[in-house]
């Protein structure tokens, strides 16, 4: 082995049933570099990963890390960590019923003398870690008492804190704001002078171009290449994930922008608000017109959306549909409305994981219509078919188990079961998070396509660039308040001022 | 220094504190004239649930990784008949047959924990068979009911008693009353102090926290889940079956009836305490006076002497009610807060 290399996996091969998860994959680490592997939803970058770190088992191929002699075949993700190979997941894995402190060092505890935990030791080394991080947090509180985004860093600080030879961020960036990001990026590249290995995962390309040094890119369980990063451009980056050449994302939406007449207002949202989450707002989405709502993570966009939808509560102000005035006490009575809501965790609240492809499709058209008119089977069948077809969901059959399917796809998937209940009003809360560029693009056009046939849509997401691609109007918020409307020059520097609250 | 929060979870603590010192408060003003002052009727209440106490340091551990053990009751009723026959039919040694009841506990532990740990079986239908299995075994041990009298190591170990050097009082006829607590108080305490010590300061014991909380986020952290829940079902055996020693010491007999829901009252001890039935959530404190509530209900309604007996169980389900209904409206007050 090489004196500069880590780690090294030779000739990987894993099939799930019926799909070939990867087919030979080589993947080589050298000491002190950050590495990107790139690949679209199921390109296998996961299912490689959860390899190297033992939760899943391969079937040929071959491991090596420096300093151990012969192959490496971790069989639990403690396996990889005495081997010096620690993970940071997208989702938080932590505990949140435990404090900061436990959760930085539960599994190797400071000890002491007669072999119990040494509490003390625990949390004084705990606040050095933080203080470390920058964080301003009171270790010895639980930690669902933190926001997301402060776990993950919780969680990268666990990682980072393990003396690790080979870090692997999988994701992580995909639930921090920009400032949380820079502070990451400036704890890797410490790490990397230190001569730690880092595998980074990421869908933001800006973000691999910001801090690696190494593409490795996947496509269909198989490797497409290794490239240091002067060699690949973004384009031919992306070019390379998805084996054709790029679409380019910018001509996706015409010129022209659309004039909405009184007539055509579909939601119309007077002093609408819920205590503590969103102060009274209001908003009008007419008929074929995308609404984006943009702010930064926390400052009250998917709450505002909640409102309209009735999944929290609205306290003050009258909602209009179509000109009528309605009364939304639970979500069941806005679907019924002809709303649709895609929830931002489709972990938690979007799929059901041991439900097939088919189930998860028509669950909200069977809620819709009641519980004793079953959807006939073959009606069902059709309509799944329909939309795996339609928005190319990548899955054996129409009865695989969605938890199966990769992120995207099931992300897709939700879509789907919104689409099937043929919605005239449809919220999409971060619907292309997590999911790679060329997924992003069709469901960008998808949005596109929608709102031409009629419907009324808002829109949230991170990323500017993206609501710009797809959004006639914005609505700008700031710490749980709707500030504002961009409508016209909508470009990133007038949104990024309305953000920042640039009237100061 | 920052102020301490008080999280909602302690708070649930002190909730059940105060509510068993009001509830004995009370019995204390309305039946002061039968004895509900004295000393000897709260010792009282720790030597009748001295045996429920263990097993609801055991029910703890398992709820803690989000489990149920309702074999519980079942293991009693095998231990208590097991350790009758064998000292009044076979003519075994006390402390011989006190090691193998020990031992048996940890088997059936083993067996269970396997079931729920390694083959991953619903830990609700694992110890339903266990209950079954063992009321079974009693049943096939003997159908009699057995009484302990002749053996003398285990009736001076019942006898036994260790008197309090305070509290004592002079009674209407004139004789002294010493304030007393019986071996199985003991034993149950230090059975609940060394829980609490291994829950707080043992890996071990901060591992079942892990597990209940969030059980995938416990495997990615390195933990084996696996082992964790093999070596819970186990402990609850154990202690169990040390419950099951105390709860012969009380009764002296073994028979298929004894103990019959014994589980429940040790489930409702822990939520009463503030265990979540989800898990990630609890302390064996908590359940200690989860026990005690329970043992003060059944007191007070023995001493009013007309209610029926049956009113304990009625006050528990509302206390249970009660409490599950508090853990909720928390729950809810945590989740909009985010």
């Amino acid at each position: 082995m090489d004196n500069n290399v880590v780690l090294t996996m030779r000739g990987i091969c894993m099939t799930f049933p019926g799909v070939k998860a990867l087919d030979h994959v080589d993947f080589t680490l050298r000491k002190g570099e950050i590495h990107a592997l790139m690949g679209e939803n199921g390109a296998g970058k996961s299912t490689l990963i959860k390899c190297l770190t033992g939760i899943n088992a391969f079937e040929a191929g071959e491991i090596r890390v420096d300093g151990i002699d012969g192959p490496v075949v971790n069989h639990s993700t403690l396996d990889a960590q005495k081997k010096g190979i620690s993970t940071v997941y997208q989702e938080v894995n932590l505990c949140p019923n435990l404090s900061v402190a436990e959760n930085l060092f539960i599994g190797r505890e400071p000890k002491t003398k007669i072999g119990t935990i040494d509490w003390k030791t625990m949390v004084k080394r705990s606040q050095k870690i933080v203080q470390d991080l920058d964080m301003d947090i009171d270790v010895t509180q639980n930690l669902e008492e933190y926001s997301l985004a402060l776990q993950q860093m919780i969680a990268i600080a666990r990682a980072v804190d393990m003396d690790c030879k080979v870090l692997i961020l999988d994701e992580p960036t995909s639930s921090l704001d920009d400032n949380e990001v820079e502070k990451l990026f400036k704890l890797m590249n410490q790490l990397k002078a230190k001569g730690v290995g880092i595998i980074f995962v990421t869908h933001f390309l800006e973000q691999v171009y910001a801090v690696c040094d190494r593409i490795t890119v996947l496509r269909d369980g198989q490797l497409v290449g290794e490239y240091p990063i002067e060699d690949l451009p973004r384009v031919k980056l992306v070019a390379a994930m998805m084996g054709k050449d790029f679409d380019d994302l910018a001509s996706i939406k015409s010129d022209e922008s659309p004039v909405f007449s009184d007539e055509d207002i579909l939601i119309d949202a007077e002093g609408m608000s819920h205590k503590g989450t969103i102060k009274p707002f209001n908003l009008q989405v007419h008929k074929g017109e995308v609404v984006g709502l943009t702010g930064l993570l926390g400052s009250g966009r998917s709450e505002l959306a909640r409102v309209i939808y009735g999944a929290d509560k609205n306290q003050t102000g009258t909602l209009k549909v179509k000109g009528k005035e309605v009364k939304i006490n639970a979500p069941i009575d806005a679907m019924k409305l002809g709303m649709g809501l895609l929830p931002d965790d489709r972990k938690a609240e979007g799929i059901i994981g041991d439900l097939s492809v088919r189930e998860n499709i028509i669950l909200a058209l069977q809620a819709k219509r009641g519980m004793f008119r079953l959807l006939p089977m073959s009606k069902q069948i059709e309509l799944a078919d329909k939309y795996i077809d339609m928005l190319q969901i990548k899955t054996a059959s129409r009865e695989t188990l969605i938890k199966q399917l990769s992120g995207g796809n099931q992300q897709k998937v939700i879509l789907g079961r919104w689409l099937a209940t043929d919605p005239d009003f449809l919220i999409l809360d971060e619907p292309t998070r997590g999911i790679d560029i060329g997924t992003k693009t069709e469901i960008q056009k998808l949005v596109l396509k929608l709102a031409k046939e009629g419907k009324g849509i808002i829109f949230i997401s991170s990323e500017i660039e993206e609501m710009l691609r797809t959004c006639t109007k914005m609505a700008v918020l700031r710490d749980g308040m709707k500030v504002g409307e961009i409508t016209e020059s909508l470009s990133q520097e007038t949104v990024m001022k309305a953000i920042a609250g640039g009237d100061k | 220094m920052k102020k301490k929060k008080i999280n909602s979870n302690t708070l649930l603590l002190i909730i059940t504190i105060v509510l068993f010192v009001v509830m004995y408060a009370a019995g204390c003003i309305v039946y002061a004239g039968k004895g509900f002052t004295h000393l000897q009727t709260f010792l009282n209440v720790l030597i009748n649930n001295a045996g429920l106490l263990c097993v609801a340091c055991g029910m703890t551990c398992i709820m803690l990784t989000g489990g149920i053990d309702i074999s519980v009751g079942a293991l009693i009723a095998m231990d208590c008949m097991f350790l009758a026959v064998g000292m009044e039919r076979w003519g075994m040694s006390a402390p011989l047959l006190c090691l193998l009841v020990l031992l048996i506990g940890l088997v059936f532990g083993l067996v269970q924990g396997f079931c729920v740990g390694y083959l991953e079986i619903q830990p609700f239908i694992v110890t339903m068979a266990g209950m079954f299995f063992a009321r079974g075994m009693t049943a096939v041990i003997s159908t009699d009911q057995v009484s302990i009298s002749t053996n003398q190591f285990f009736v001076n170990l019942a006898n036994f008693k260790l008197e309090l050097p305070f509290g004592s009082y002079v009674n209407s006829k004139g004789v002294e009353q010493i304030p007393f607590i019986r071996i199985t108080v003991i034993i149950a305490l230090i059975v609940l102090i060394a829980i609490f010590l291994m829950l707080r300061y043992t890996k071990f014991g901060r591992s079942l926290y892990a597990v209940g909380g969030n059980e995938i986020s416990a495997t990615m952290m390195g933990l084996d889940v696996k082992k964790t829940k093999l070596k819970a079902y186990m402990l609850s055996s154990f202690i169990c079956s040390i419950g099951g020693i105390c709860y012969c010491l009380n009764t002296m007999s073994g028979s298929v009836q004894q103990a019959l829901g014994l589980e429940m009252d040790a489930i409702s001890s822990a939520v009463i305490g503030g265990t979540l039935l989800t898990g990630g959530v609890g302390n064996v404190i908590g359940s200690f006076f989860g026990v005690l509530i329970n043992g003060t209900i059944s007191t007070l309604v023995k001493t009013n002497g007309k209610l029926l007996s049956s009113w304990s169980n009625i006050a528990v389900a509302a206390l249970l009610c009660f409490f599950i209904v508090l853990q909720s409206i928390f729950a809810k007050i945590k989740e909009s807060k985010k």
